[in-house]
């Protein structure tokens, strides 16, 4: 067959997500997040929720993902968006409110947010991206940036007697009775990525049906702020970052959510 | 109308108020001396009755957030608290203003600086009139000097908020928040529909498609600087807008003054007493009390202060409203000032002492030396 | 045995040339221009070996910047 005899409308598997805007991803070659943002989209669009989706913006590399996909946004304070989705979510039951950060936004400056909206289990979507680095201002070294792992702010790489210990945040938010679904993943290989894919959706399903907070947390590379190809940040990450974060459900009360009980009125 | 007379603290005042007005949500965190304002909320569970949001929040930090979270959606919402809150919660409320989002925000004032004191104290006026965050901003700010002041700048601060989408403040103290007075409280007015909110507020976050094709943002964030600076020019405008339209002050007592008292707040009605006790003696004393401290009433006072010998400052600080004072007089008449500080309130005697100390004991060539 | 024909499309303008197409594609389809550079100066992606796709969106499933989409036909 010819290239043009198989590049027809009917023949399309995979298209770019309709959600996702036409803007150019400012983000580095590679970054994690550009995957990260087509899920969402994708889930809102499946889901049927573009009207109903608000999302709270973080400050850092993500802090223009409004630009990226297409839903009412919320720009919020550094660390602050738990609080902004908290009162989004609270006076606008019929919304559906995701926040979107990364770890040096969710889990240093923001982490008594983050605890005390999965504690209170408000009916939010909460998105964390951990690479272990604070990318935007130039790599410095992060709450989960992982021992002996070099930063700008950790040179010789990262020491206990230093800066302690890598901090895992799903892991103390699953502790909480508020969270209802706390997972950790990955998106480097497309069945990591089916799998994000299928965790963000129930994440939102269980905002949808009110089940308190779900926590999906992706550990994603940041060749950048690393210093290697997005290749071997990947591999990179396998080798380290799964060692401390490994992938999998932390914690799931959620189950029996079939997405078919959950009415999604389209408008 | 009877029925509505109650008698309550100036705090309770502005939970019943906020219900009243159809204050979609209040995000608060307790400290003295404002908390009865969240306690009462609470007790009155509003979200039984209107379907106002209440929530006890883990800080300023996060309440003033979720302060911009829930107005960002073009809802009537608010907080409160007292000086070192208010003092967290500054990156958020310069957020807000950034944003153009009406909020309403009241400081229950308290002696600082630091942890301080839990008692009265008016030394937050530069913070709430200059600005208190990062970048050039204002609030309009209220400075309610009774509970009935109280309960009805709640529906002022609320609807002058969202008139110019910026954020408001009460600016009250712990007299006017722990006093009891007679109040009469507005009448329960319905919390706007979702369809009312599209209208007024199309810029609000309620989901993409609400009869718009176009996906709202709320961000003041802003990397070119061209537009930057046209967003602040926006700002600006809408300053002085505010400061055309919206100076409100008291005036008494001044068509005959020979001195002239400016107070703001409880300490007003301190310096009040003061005036009839001065008059009395034969002592032709008036009033300005600003009611909004930003606008500050500058003409008003400029044209006060035509005929006068002298202007003195009462406040509950080191002296901060007296600035403002000396730009609306120039050096045209000698302006002094007296306050308390660390929670003291001082008594109608020590404020008359004070008029007569700087001015009226004082040979007309020393005035000059007091300014 | 059915035989399945894949084909992609990348945006070349939209590519950043990170690469990791080429390293999740399992039939070697893709590969980065070795010269040539778009407008923002990335070597972007492209189908050098088009024959052997199979259309499985290994390559789109992994992309950052949604720059690819699949088709595919399968013969029976």
């Amino acid at each position: 067959m010819t290239r043009e005899e198989i590049i027809r409308p009917e023949n399309k598997v995979y298209s770019r997500p309709r959600l996702i805007d036409d803007n150019y991803m400012h983000y580095c070659p590679g970054c994690s997040h550009g995957v990260v943002h087509k899920l969402v989209a994708e889930v809102i669009d499946e889901l049927g929720l573009e009207d109903k989706a608000i999302g709270i913006a973080p400050v850092g590399c993500s802090v223009f993902a409004y630009n990226y996909i297409d839903c009412d946004w919320i720009e919020a304070a550094h660390g602050r968006a738990p609080a902004l989705a908290t009162a989004a979510s609270r006076l606008n039951p019929q919304n559906v409110v995701f926040t979107y950060q990364g770890d040096g936004d969710l889990a240093a400056i923001g982490t008594a947010e983050t605890i005390h909206a999965c504690t209170r289990g408000e009916n939010i979507v909460m998105i964390l991206i951990n690479n272990g680095i604070y990318g935007m201002t130039g790599g410095q070294m992060s709450p989960c940036t992982i021992l002996g792992a070099k930063t700008a702010t950790s040179p010789y790489g990262r020491r206990t007697d230093l800066n302690g210990f890598p901090l895992k945040v799903s892991n103390v938010v699953a502790l909480l009775d508020g969270t209802c679904y706390v997972t950790r993943q990955a998106v480097h290989t497309v069945q990591a990525v089916r799998k994000a894919k299928a965790a963000i959706k129930k994440a939102f399903l269980n905002a949808i049906a009110k089940k308190g907070t779900s926590f999906v947390e992706v550990v994603s590379t940041c060749s950048s702020g690393w210093k290697m190809t997005p290749e071997k940040a990947n591999k990179w990450m396998e080798e380290n970052m799964f060692a401390n974060y490994p992938l999998g459900d932390i914690k799931d009360t959620s189950a029996g959510l079939e997405e078919k009980t959950v009415e999604v009125k389209k408008s | 109308m009877k029925d509505n007379v109650k008698l309550m603290k100036g705090n309770e005042a502005i939970a019943m108020a906020a219900i009243r007005y159809g204050c979609d949500g209040y995000f608060g965190y307790p400290i003295t001396p404002q908390s009865e304002v969240l306690e009462t909320l609470e007790a009155e569970m509003p979200w039984e009755t209107t379907g106002m949001v209440v929530l006890q929040a883990e800080s300023e930090l996060a309440s003033i957030n979720m302060v911009y979270g829930g107005a960002a959606t073009g809802k009537a919402v608010m907080t409160s608290s007292s000086s070192p809150g208010v003092s967290l919660m500054q990156e958020g409320i310069s957020y807000l203003a950034a944003s153009e989002l009406p909020a309403l925000i009241v400081n229950v004032m308290r002696g600082g600086p630091g942890l301080g004191t839990i008692h009265p104290s008016q030394s937050d006026y530069f913070q709430a009139t200059k600005g208190g965050g990062h970048g050039d901003y204002h609030l309009i700010v209220l400075a309610p000097s009774t509970v009935q002041e109280m309960a009805d700048f709640v529906a002022l601060g609320f609807d002058l908020a969202f008139k110019y989408r910026t954020p408001s403040m009460i600016l009250a103290d712990g007299v006017v928040g722990q006093m009891m007075e007679k109040v009469v409280l507005p009448e329960q007015r319905p919390r706007r529909t979702e369809e009312e909110i599209h209208l007024q507020c199309p810029w609000a976050v309620t989901g993409k498609h609400k009869g718009r094709d176009k996906r709202n943002i709320v961000t003041s964030l802003e990397l070119d600087s061209a537009i930057m600076e046209k967003n602040n020019e926006r700002f600006q405008r809408t300053y002085r807008e505010i400061e055309k339209n919206e100076v409100r002050y008291e005036a008494r007592y001044i068509d005959d003054a020979e001195y002239l008292i400016v107070a703001f707040g409880s300490i007003a009605r301190i310096c009040m007493k003061a005036i009839e006790d001065a008059r009395k003696e034969g002592i032709k004393v008036g009033i300005i009390r600003p009611i909004t401290l930003w606008p500050f009433p500058y003409e008003a006072i400029r044209k006060a202060a035509a005929n006068v010998k002298g202007i003195l400052c009462v406040e509950l600080n080191a002296g901060q409203m007296i600035e403002d004072v000396r730009l609306a007089v120039s050096d045209s008449v000698p302006v002094t000032h007296y306050g308390r500080m660390g929670g003291i309130v001082p008594n109608p005697q020590e404020i008359l002492d004070a008029l007569r100390r700087d001015f009226i004991d004082k040979p007309a060539n020393a005035q000059e030396e007091t300014k | 045995m059915p035989k399945i024909h894949g084909a992609v499309t990348i945006e070349k303008e939209r590519c950043k040339g990170c690469d990791l197409c080429v390293v999740a594609c399992p039939c070697d389809v893709l590969s980065l221009q070795p010269k040539e550079v778009n407008d923002r100066g990335y070597h972007f992606a492209y189908p050098a070996n088009e024959d052997a796709c199979i259309g499985c969106a290994a390559c789109a499933m992994v992309c950052p910047d949604a720059c690819i989409e699949v088709y595919r036909v399968v013969v029976k």
